[in-house]
Formats: C-alpha cells, structure tokens, sequence
C-alpha cells in the first residue's frame, strides 16, 4: 500500500520544462478543413524524443512544439508537402513516416515487384511442367 | 548440383538475415539526430532577450565576423548543469558563447546562471522551441559552431564533457 501510494505520487524525472505548451500544441486550428491537413502531417512526423512515436501520438514537448508548428505553417497557407521538405531539411528524411523515393529507397519500392516477377516466373514454370 | 545449391538459397538468405539481426542488436545505430544543418548558414531566427541584463540574438548576429558556440540550454535541464563548468572553461580559452534558453523565464534562468555559472555573452529566448526545431535540435543541451559568415561549422549532442573539449577546440579553431 505504501508503494501503491509512493508509486502514483511520484514525479517523472525532471526531463520537461513548467513552461505552458506552445500555442496550437493541444489546440485545433479554427478551420476543419486545415484541422485534417494538419493532422494528417502529424501522424506522418516522427517525434524525436521518444523516437517511434509521431508527433500526433507523443506527449513530449518537442512533439508539442513540433505540432503547434505545423498547425502555425498550414494556417498560414503552407502546404503539407512544404512543411515536411523544411522539416527534413533538418533531421533528414528519418523524421517523416513516408519514406520518399530516392536512391536510397529504390529497393524499397522495387522489391514487391521483384518478388512478384520471380513468383510470377516460378509458377509459371511449375504450371508448365505439371501440364 | 545447381538444384541444390538453388534448394540452400532460402536457408543461406535466412542466415545471412539472422546474421544481420545479430549484429544490429548487439551494436545498435546511434539514436541520437544529427543537424542536417552543418555546413549551411544558420536558419533564420530572431530571439528576444532572454534576460534584462543581456542582449538577445538573430541569425544576422551570427554573421558578424567573428566565431561563435551557439549552446542551446535550460534552467530545467539537468545535464546543462554537468555541462555549466565545461562552458566556463571553454569561455576561459576564448571561445565566445551565445545561449538559448529553450521554455525558460528569466528568474529560473538567473537563478541557473548565479548557481552554476555563467558563460553567456548573450542569451536568446525560444519560449516555444521554434528556433530549436529551425536549428534542427532535438534536445538540451546541444552546442553549434557558427563560423563568421554564419554557417553552420559543428553540431554537438547532449552535453559537452571535459572528454570532449580537445575535440571542441579543434573544430573551433578550425573556423578561427
């Protein structure tokens, strides 16, 4: 019981600030239309404090700036597409869930079609051979 | 023969993935986020006084001449203290500091700077950490090098040691 209760009233270590969050970090922009850009671009951001998280699932401060970030950006007439370029200017391309098609990601993208030619080309075979 | 060896394929691409798996476990990538920024000019910013008693800093104030350290810090930030001393002897050997204050108010800041130190020739204030994000930074502390015609020279992680000053003087004497 005295665990119990030690338990729920302690703190977590002091990794935050007791400043109040940035404006738009817990606030939804006015237009529902900018809401749903923006919340889109969020949950395609990856948070990078608690890494794996995007910036739409994480209660860190980062993340809260982060989103007040780009709520700021799209209310002023940025395009989702804008923000993550500037974001990934930055933290590279890691920081955004959608991998862009790149030198780096060609294998990426052509494996299914690989995989699938050389399916492709073994059934064919096994179909040949069983006629 | 070639049957067989087409036959091994799976296993041989199975063990060279289980291989793989092992070593990245064992010897796991750096988590940390490099700036993509060195070596292109600092991003532009404008930071307000953090302080009464110091002036604040823009991107333009970076461009000024001469070097600068850029340290990112807080009065919240328990490693910025391990690092305070470090700074101290930085600025001793001549290395000129800027602060940015990331979420801080001036009293916790003055109370920070009276207990642990003081470095700064000047102090921004990034209440929202937008010039952290627009510099790249994930954390507190972390320290730029801006060289005189404001870019970007050296980014460091996490706070700078006394292991780390040898390494710190070089880059900066490299933009003297």
């Amino acid at each position: 019981m005295v665990l119990a209760c030690a338990l729920l009233t302690a703190g977590p270590l002091a990794a935050d600030s007791n400043q109040p969050p940035s404006p738009y970090a817990y606030k939804q922009l006015e237009d529902p239309r900018q809401e749903a850009r923006a919340k889109a671009l969020m949950g395609e951001l990856r948070c990078l404090v608690c890494q794996g998280q995007s910036i739409a699932d994480s209660d860190a401060e980062l993340a809260g700036d982060m989103r007040s970030l780009v709520r700021e950006r799209i209310k002023a007439g940025e395009s989702p597409d804008q923000i993550r370029a500037w974001l990934i200017e930055r933290y590279g391309s890691w920081v955004s869930y959608a991998p862009v098609f790149g030198p780096e990601t060609l294998f990426l993208y052509a494996a299914p079609l690989l995989l699938l030619l050389v399916g492709g080309l073994l059934a064919a075979r096994r179909l040949k051979r069983s006629r | 023969m070639t049957r067989k060896l087409l036959l091994a394929l799976p296993l041989l691409v199975f063990v060279l993935f289980v291989g793989a798996a092992l070593w990245r476990l064992a010897d796991p990538p750096s988590s940390t986020v490099a700036s993509k920024l060195v070596g292109k000019p600092v991003p532009p910013f404008a930071l307000k006084p953090a302080l009464p008693t110091k002036p604040g800093f823009g991107a333009a104030d970076l461009a000024g001449g001469q070097p600068r350290l850029v340290n990112l810090f807080a009065s919240w930030c328990v490693p910025c203290i391990a690092e305070a001393p470090v700074l101290a002897e930085l600025k001793a050997r001549g290395v000129a500091i800027d602060g940015i204050a990331i979420r801080d108010t001036a009293p916790d800041i003055t109370r920070f700077l009276s207990e642990q130190g003081d470095g700064y020739a000047r102090i921004g204030a990034d209440p929202n950490g937008q010039a952290q994000i627009a510099l790249g930074a994930s954390g507190v502390p972390e320290s730029f090098i801006v060289d005189g015609r404001g870019i970007i020279r050296y980014h460091h992680i996490g706070a700078v040691m006394p292991q780390d000053v040898p390494e710190v003087m070089a880059e900066w004497e490299k933009v003297r």
